[in-house]
């Protein structure tokens, strides 16, 4: 393999640009109010788009792809609850945090409790799930850089691309601006959609390419695929629906496990302890449901979605532009996994590949093939997503480390160690936290090499799941909450998720070669345990199934027994979260916040 | 439009409160159980009929076809009925309440 000038240009131009188009915009707005401020003068168009391009991370761009190609349909759950969670922020939560006027979980959780303990509980939160999902953005950076630059090691690409980003986002660049979020929204789409529509050109279009994948497991005959499975082999074997396809490796999956529900992905547990795939069915029927709830209700208390719902004029403007948000990532997920479909066909040589040499980086790699036939077309197309890819990574990973080091900065310094600091005093500080936290995400992110990039952001969507949901919904709608109440239920079930997640993933880590294997070791009998006990294994690595209830009962029962403790101005509060705004409630809300004398 | 109610509910009184509440959970509810039905019953579908939900349409398995692509539009289209529904619910209630409120504003 050889360096590829066409990739390494467009790939180049991507960082430079969203570098210098990040402090352009950082000039153009100075502070955080700003940034509201300027997004409220924003069109419904560019406000839908601004937020699409901030949602598609790397797991949409990448992840998806991969992850369609090694587990097949199962992982199809992921793209759709991604744009489907969507549904269920606008149906319980968007409407009602928008007229109450906070605009981080951190602020609903002071003001619906007038609470600053539960502020302080609530934005270790934002620090926990933000770093459970910038790992799996190190793993794209990493997975990208080693595919652009061959034989740079896995580690040295995330190290790279994070002390970029960590840099950049330290100096003041990288703040979320509409423009620069909207631009970045239609360069993936872009990037996403174009090379596939050029392949399914040549190599035939999606449903025909799944077409060649039968689903039946007795071998159709016609189709026969090559006798010797060799590594890199090019025999092509033709199928029936005429669409070209590459023997696959022992390692793939067989064709009716791969295209049918409950294959790979749900029944690996159950596999581990030797059940027959009739036995398993329930168990993957279990971790669908679990996986589902996961997704829809960890959308719902993502930290970072939330804000963009403030920066709209009105409430019939943001709900105008929630419906954008909808079809424009909706549109967006139908690409991704056309790459893994075609991916198992003609490039089935990364089943055998692990970390950042597997099917993670088919959607980078998957174009190249096209110079086979129209050099150097497959080059420049394979710049193009991996130009997309950049822009994935990059802005979710600098999003993510300005909201952890505000909330580090602002929050636990600003407002817990030291109250009286001065502002210089805050900005060195933002500066000294992007860079501890950077590290830490780099540190953390040389680790996860042999974990999927959308199975981990699946783990930060369950801990989000089960916390922030549960406050959020129930802070909502229900008014006899109190702070005891929600602070017990987030914690219980934010916490048991992420010891549930950590365990399984420890235990995986502890199987993979390298360093991360001799890392986790401790972890290896563990394995051993979960074959014993499959259902055990399966509710540890889909918590959501059994962390979003408890969480919800505790918040009941604890709310129940401190009863005394609900705020005295409840009332209004929830007068405010339902009443319409053209009321004007919010106003007459703050004035009686301020305190009295005068 | 809305005929006035002979006496417009005061916005601060416990009644309003209760009424405001229980007509945004009943939409939002109608929505989402919508919503759930296709959602929890495709596994369901894939769990009880994997013969019927492995036929072909296009080339895709029907489950894979409603699964990738035909579950955006769904969506899409409980997502506008809500909006409609929403704004709709949120001028009645405007309306309801601008008779007290203009009397008691002075």
């Amino acid at each position: 393999m050889h360096l590829d000038p066409y990739i390494v240009v467009f790939s180049t131009v991507t960082v430079v640009a969203t570098i210098l188009m990040g402090f352009w915009a950082a000039r153009q707005s100075k502070t955080a109010s700003d940034f509201f401020v300027a997004g409220r003068s924003v069109s419904v168009g560019w406000n839908a788009s601004a937020i699409s391009g901030e949602y598609l991370s790397a797991a949409s761009f990448m992840g998806i792809a991969g992850m369609v190609m090694s587990s097949g349909y199962d992982a199809l759950w992921y793209p759709v609850c991604y744009a489907c969670g969507y549904l269920f922020l606008l149906l319980f939560i968007a409407g009602p945090l928008r007229r109450f006027g906070a605009y981080t979980i951190p602020d609903f959780a002071e003001g619906r409790f007038d609470s600053p303990l539960f502020r302080k509980i609530a934005v270790c939160f934002v620090l926990f799930i933000g770093f459970f999902y910038t790992m799996p953005q190190m793993k794209g950076a990493g997975t990208t850089l080693a595919y652009i630059l061959p034989g740079l090691p896995y580690w040295a690409g995330v190290v790279l691309v994070g002390s970029v980003i960590t840099l950049n986002v330290s100096l003041g660049g990288m703040k979320g601006i509409t423009l620069v979020q909207a631009v970045q929204y239609w360069a993936k789409m872009f990037a996403i959609s174009v090379p596939i529509f050029v392949l399914m050109a040549v190599y035939g279009h999606y449903g025909k390419q799944l077409e060649a994948n039968s689903t039946s497991a007795a071998p159709v005959s016609g189709i026969q695929v090559a006798t010797n499975p060799v590594v890199g082999s090019m025999d092509m074997v033709t199928v029936p629906a005429g669409v070209p396809r590459l023997a696959l490796p022992e390692k793939a999956p067989k064709d009716a496990t791969w295209i049918s529900p409950f294959g790979p992905l749900t029944t690996k547990a159950a596999k581990a302890a030797k059940l027959s795939p009739q036995e398993s069915r329930p168990y993957s029927l279990l971790y669908t449901y679990s996986l589902i709830i996961a997704l829809v209700c960890g959308t719902a208390g993502l930290p970072h979605i939330l804000v963009r719902f403030y920066t709209n004029p009105n409430g019939v403007a943001a709900k105008r532009t929630t419906m954008w948000v909808m079809i424009l990532i909706g549109i967006f997920y139908v690409f991704p996994p056309v790459f893994g479909v075609m991916g198992r066909n003609l490039f089935p040589d990364l089943y055998n590949g692990i970390g950042a040499k597997g099917t993670d980086k088919i959607v980078l790699e998957l174009p190249r093939l096209l110079n086979e036939k129209y050099a150097p077309l497959g080059s420049i197309l394979s710049g193009i997503t991996c130009a997309g890819a950049f822009a994935a990574f990059m802005s979710t990973f600098s999003g993510l480390l300005v909201s952890m080091t505000g909330a580090l900065a602002h929050d636990i310094y600003g407002r817990m160690l030291r109250p009286n600091a001065t502002p210089e005093q805050r900005m060195r500080m933002f500066r000294i936290g992007a860079v501890l936290l950077g590290g830490g995400a780099m540190l953390a992110g040389s680790f996860v090499e042999p974990l999927e990039i959308n199975f981990m952001v699946g783990q930060a969507f369950a801990i989000a799941a089960a916390s922030y949901f549960p406050l959020l919904f129930m802070a909502v709608w229900w008014r006899r909450l109190t702070m005891k109440g929600a602070a017990t239920g987030m914690l219980a079930g934010g916490l048991s998720a992420v010891l549930a997640i950590s365990l399984t993933s420890f235990s995986t880590l502890a199987l993979a070669p390298g360093k991360s294997g001799e890392l986790f070791a401790a972890f290896k009998p563990l394995n051993t345990y979960w074959a014993a006990h499959p259902l055990l294994r399966i509710l540890c690595e889909q918590p959501a199934i059994w962390a979003v209830p408890m969480a919800i009962t505790l918040m009941v029962i604890v709310s129940k027994l401190t009863a005394n403790d609900i705020p005295a101005n409840i009332r209004l509060k929830m007068l405010v979260l339902h009443a319409p705004e053209k009321l004007g409630l919010k106003e007459e809300y703050i004035q009686e916040q301020q305190p009295a004398g005068h | 439009m809305n005929p006035q109610p002979s006496s417009p509910p005061e916005i601060h009184s416990e009644e309003f409160l209760r009424l405001l509440m229980r007509r945004q959970l009943r939409l939002s509810c109608a929505c989402a159980a919508a919503f759930l039905v296709v959602l929890l019953g495709l596994p369901l579908a894939n769990y009880f009929y994997p013969e019927a939900m492995a036929q072909r349409v296009f080339g895709f398995t029907l489950t894979w076809f409603l699964l990738g692509i035909g579950f955006f539009p769904a969506v899409w289209v409980i997502a506008l009925y809500f909006i409609r529904r929403s704004i709709a619910l949120e001028e009645s209630e405007l309306n309801s309440v601008s008779g007290s409120k203009s009397a008691a504003g002075k």
